[in-house]
């Protein structure tokens, strides 16, 4: 039938040695890589800092979040129990995941003078950021170095001589919550990302990119790949028929059960509600969002993948509800509580970053807004909602967003000396909603 | 948009006057403020046309241009400028308090308290609108790099003894202005839009005429009319009723009023340069000073209705009693004035035209810290915003029914009660969240426990500020039937991570940005010379 000229793990393969080969043997202070949604950029970490202990160099890996931290520390100690690896943790309580207590190789302090010696410290930026030593990490490694802010690259920036940034261009940009137009254009500004200062910098750095996804589905990659990467293509790393979502349960006629069939059979699915403008926590659209959340459990979801041959049953840990707003995802996780729905993941695009699920339910940005905002515009927004699903994506939405689309072309001003970002979110946009289109159910609650 | 402004602007529609958004005045405001309408000339950036300036709001200074593009003309208004706006600035330069400030000792590297200077009062510009605060930051742009005769005798065309020292000033007071919460500058329409909701967009409200129509309409109107009228009516020839706030002119006034009085001004100039005798010059003199003072009754028609619309926005904001924190954030306002002052005397250079990386990471770092920080003082000090709040989720408040007494555990127990509390509100209480309250203007935290009753009750933890004892101090405890509020967003902010000085930035910012250079004033173009 189909002749596989792409050999996925093969083209993969290929991009982490040579990304090795440029950490551990290159002569630059630096290398960049660019991953998409779900290319192993968590596995290539672990893999660089477990090769960089191998060689003797001491290693301090930075991340964002106290939660990426511990779920770095937990791979590490997964592929390699025996290496002694600090977490350096903040003074508040409840500092760390209590699953790294359980760990015999990992100790944690506050205190980054407790954890000197050991072959890997880490720890999120903020906490480095207070770090100071006299003797600087021979290495570093630089997690969602994307969502990184310059002015927290600055910050830490003295504490190694070298470092690997790995991280996904394509999603949320770091923000401040001030204007910060005055340092538009210049190549430090502090609230651009840490790549984007460090590459102005430093143009003849090694770049690197990771080809494959292994997350997204056959159905999805192409999508998120034009939409969102278009300069910088990348695959899908299992083919259409490799994974599968199956029901026990068949369909009631109800709206919600037409877009999971969809979902189940092309991938996406996109629920649409009548025109409306509404507040933000709309409460039919969430009450939608609860429902087909609520049938997804009922009807005895089952996923069969590359992972393993026999059918894993869709549980609600691996579903989530992705939506723009906090308020939104508050007033989600309390209508699944009143159809009884526990321990399905409810959160904010910038929260759902890096995570990864076997279904995603998502409330479109735009949905029942009067005007299209640069925030509700914003591409990476788009693109992590649209790329965290292993099998399926239903969103969920009031009709009219490409009118509002079309009423309201971006007018951000352009700053002199800035790098124009594309695709921009209006016509990213545009082409998700496109598709999704194309497997629409229009439901009246 | 918060839900509570759009539910105000609604009802401010509705009810064809605006609405407050505030109970309390968040800005300070001087008792002697000086106010600065300026104007611009059309096609000319940074070329003023004009000014009222003053801090008697019944004797302002007017300052004219009669010929924008004339370099010489453009000096002296800005000599005049700086006669009035930097003695009122010294006059706050000299009353001083004795205060400490934590410096690092260069000797030691330890953190130890000095005896510094504060002054007691510092100044405050008010511009009518956040135009006129781009324009202040244009101004100080285009002094602040002049050369004196006095400091640098070859310079070309010489700035008058005090424009650099202006525009240094001013600078200052733009730069600062960008600090949520500040108040050494202020823009009118920015502080009244802050206290009150109007019927229209954020960006009518720019228009000051049109935000004072809404605030306080004619007798008998409704804001509506009066702000339309503001903005567009017009006599018999054409020219706006309620000229706009600046520092941009009509078109209309520039084409059928200003040009051709700028017109006979240049022609009056050419007769008398071209006069043959003293006669002859005696007359063309007469007729120079006539065009000319035609000229500044134009600028003085189009800036006095401004002058008299920033006074009455004074005059609204006063009706408002200033909020508990504002002192506070005024005490550092005084803090950068004096730091300043401190740098003028010192001789240091003016401020560079582009921050250094350091210090574009430690500015953002304080201004989205003064942002937290003044969202914050916001609510706890304004019922009125703390109802935005809650009506967003961000906190609640209810009447305590119920402390139950509970311990920690380990090796000494530490009181933890658990205080119930009966709201209305529907915060967003995660699992395990944070909750905070003021208690003797610190704040306590809580830990979220659970709803009963389906949410109508919230079960709290209180977890410190009760004392070292083992029973809470008296009043640190909620008591059964209590009002309390608590917030979801933390009342006071951490200090960010210690940036490297400028002279160790990193190789990923570029490496040190070296010596300073003296950095001198924009280059001459054809276009700077009439």
């Amino acid at each position: 039938m189909t002749t596989r000229t792409f050999d996925p793990g093969a083209e993969a393969a290929r991009a982490t040695d040579a990304i090795l080969h440029d950490t551990l043997h290159g002569t630059h202070r630096g290398v960049v890589v660019d991953s998409p949604p779900g290319a192993g950029k968590s596995t290539l970490v672990v893999r660089a800092a477990l090769e960089l202990a191998d060689a003797g160099r001491s290693l301090m890996v930075v991340a964002q979040t106290n939660a990426q931290v511990d779920d770095l520390v937990l791979r590490l100690a997964e592929k390699n129990p025996e290496l002694p690896v600090g977490r350096l943790h903040s003074s508040d309580a409840d500092p760390y995941d209590k699953a790294l207590d359980a760990l015999a190789n990992v100790r944690k302090s506050a205190k980054a003078g407790d954890l000197t010696g050991l072959p890997v410290v880490i720890s999120t930026a903020a906490k480095w950021g207070h770090v100071k030593v006299d003797e600087p990490w021979a290495h570093a490694i630089v997690d969602e170095a994307y969502q990184m802010r310059s002015d927290a690259l600055l910050a830490v920036a003295g504490l190694f001589e070298r470092a690997l940034f790995v991280g996904d261009p394509g999603q949320l940009d770091p923000f401040a919550i001030v204007g910060s137009e005055q340092w538009a254009g210049l190549s430090y500004d502090p609230s651009a990302s840490a790549v984007t200062t460090l590459l102005a910098h430093n143009p003849e750095l090694p770049q690197h990119r990771l080809p494959v996804s292994w997350r997204l589905p056959a159905s999805a990659a192409p999508l998120v790949s034009d939409a969102f990467y278009p300069y910088t293509p990348f695959r899908s790393g299992t083919d259409h028929g490799d994974r599968r979502l199956t029901f026990g349960v068949p369909s009631d006629g109800s709206g919600p059960d037409r877009v999971i069939d969809a979902a189940a059979e092309s991938g996406w699915g996109l629920l649409e509600l009548p025109a409306r403008h509404t507040p933000r926590t709309d409460p039919e659209a969430v009450r939608a969002v609860a429902t087909v959340v609520r049938r997804l459990l009922d009807r005895g979801g089952a996923a069969t993948s590359e992972r393993s041959p026999d059918p894993a049953p869709l549980t609600a840990d691996r579903i989530a509800v992705g939506t723009a707003h906090r308020d939104q995802a508050a007033a989600v996780r309390a209508a699944l509580a009143d159809l009884g729905v526990m321990d399905v993941t409810v959160d904010t695009a910038n929260r759902l970053q890096g995570r990864e699920y076997d279904v995603t339910v998502v409330l479109h940005p735009l949905s029942g807004r009067p005007d299209a905002t640069a925030f509700h515009l914003e591409t990476g927004r788009l693109c992590v909602l649209a790329s965290r699903h292993r099998h399926a994506c239903v969103v969920v939405c009031r009709a009219g967003v490409s009118e509002l689309l079309d009423d309201y072309p971006s007018t951000e001003p352009v700053q002199l000396g800035t790098l124009v970002k594309f695709p921009d979110g209006w016509e990213a946009n545009h082409a998700v909603l496109a598709r999704l289109a194309e497997h629409r159910v229009a439901w009246r609650p | 948009m918060s839900l509570i402004t759009t539910l105000a602007r609604l009802e401010a529609v509705r009810t064809g006057r605006a609405q407050p958004a505030a109970t309390v005045l968040h800005r300070h405001l001087s008792d002697h403020p000086l106010v600065l309408v300026p104007l611009t000339t059309a096609g000319e950036a940074g070329a003023p046309l004009g000014a009222l300036v003053g801090t008697d709001r019944d004797a302002p200074h007017l300052l004219v241009v009669p010929q924008p593009r004339d370099r010489d003309l453009r000096f002296a208004f800005l000599a005049e400028l700086a006669d009035i706006v930097l003695p009122y600035v010294d006059g706050y330069a000299e009353s001083v308090e004795a205060a400490e400030r934590n410096e690092t000792d260069p000797e030691t590297g330890k953190r130890v308290k000095v005896e510094v200077e504060l002054c007691a009062d510092a100044p405050q510009l008010i511009l009518p609108s956040r135009a006129g605060v781009d324009f202040v930051r244009l101004l100080g742009r285009s002094m602040r790099f002049r050369r004196t005769a006095e400091q640098d005798p070859e310079t070309p065309y010489p700035a008058p003894p005090r424009v650099p020292l202006l525009g240094r000033w001013l600078t200052h007071f733009g730069e600062r202005a960008r600090v949520p919460g500040s108040s050494l500058l202020l823009a009118m329409t920015d502080v009244l839009g802050r206290h009150w909701s109007t019927g229209q967009s954020t960006l009518e409200d720019q228009h000051l005429g049109a935000l004072l129509a809404w605030i306080d309409p004619p007798q008998g109107r409704s804001g509506a009319d009066a702000a339309l009228e503001a903005e567009l009516a017009r006599d018999a020839h054409g020219q706006l009723l309620h000229p706009p706030a600046g520092p941009a002119t009509d078109p209309a006034f520039d084409n059928k009023l200003l040009a051709p009085a700028l017109l006979r001004y240049d022609r009056a100039r050419t007769a008398l340069a071209a006069a043959e005798d003293g006669l002859e010059a005696d007359d063309r003199l007469g007729a120079l000073t006539a065009a000319e003072q035609e000229i500044r009754a134009l600028v003085a028609s189009r800036t006095r209705p401004t002058w008299d619309a920033v006074w009455r926005g004074i005059d609204l904001l006063r009706t408002l009693p200033e909020g508990a924190h504002a002192e506070e954030r005024w005490t550092r306002d005084r803090w950068s004035f004096t730091s300043h002052r401190d740098r003028v005397v010192a001789g240091e250079p003016p401020q560079p035209r582009r921050d250094d990386a350091v210090t574009a990471a430690n500015k953002l770092a304080a201004r989205e810290r003064e942002q937290a920080r003044l969202e914050a003082q916001e609510a706890l000090d304004d019922p009125l915003v703390m109802a935005g709040r809650r009506l967003a989720g961000e906190a609640f408040a209810g009447e305590v029914t119920d402390v139950v007494m509970t311990y920690s555990e380990g090796k000494r127990p530490s009181p933890r009660p658990l205080v119930t509390v009966r709201t209305d509100d529907r915060p967003h209480l995660g699992e395990r969240a944070k909750g905070y309250r003021a208690l003797g203007g610190k704040p306590q935290s809580a830990e979220f426990v659970g709803y009963e009753e389906e949410g109508a009750l919230v079960v709290l933890k209180i977890l410190d500020k009760m004392g070292r004892g083992k029973e809470p101090e008296t009043g640190s405890v909620p008591e059964k039937g209590d009002r309390v509020c608590f917030t979801l967003f933390e009342h006071e902010q951490r200090g960010g991570a210690k940036l490297p000085d400028p002279e160790d930035t990193p190789w990923t910012h570029g490496g040190p940005p070296g010596e300073a250079v003296q950095e001198t004033a924009d280059p001459l173009t054809p276009e700077d010379v009439l």
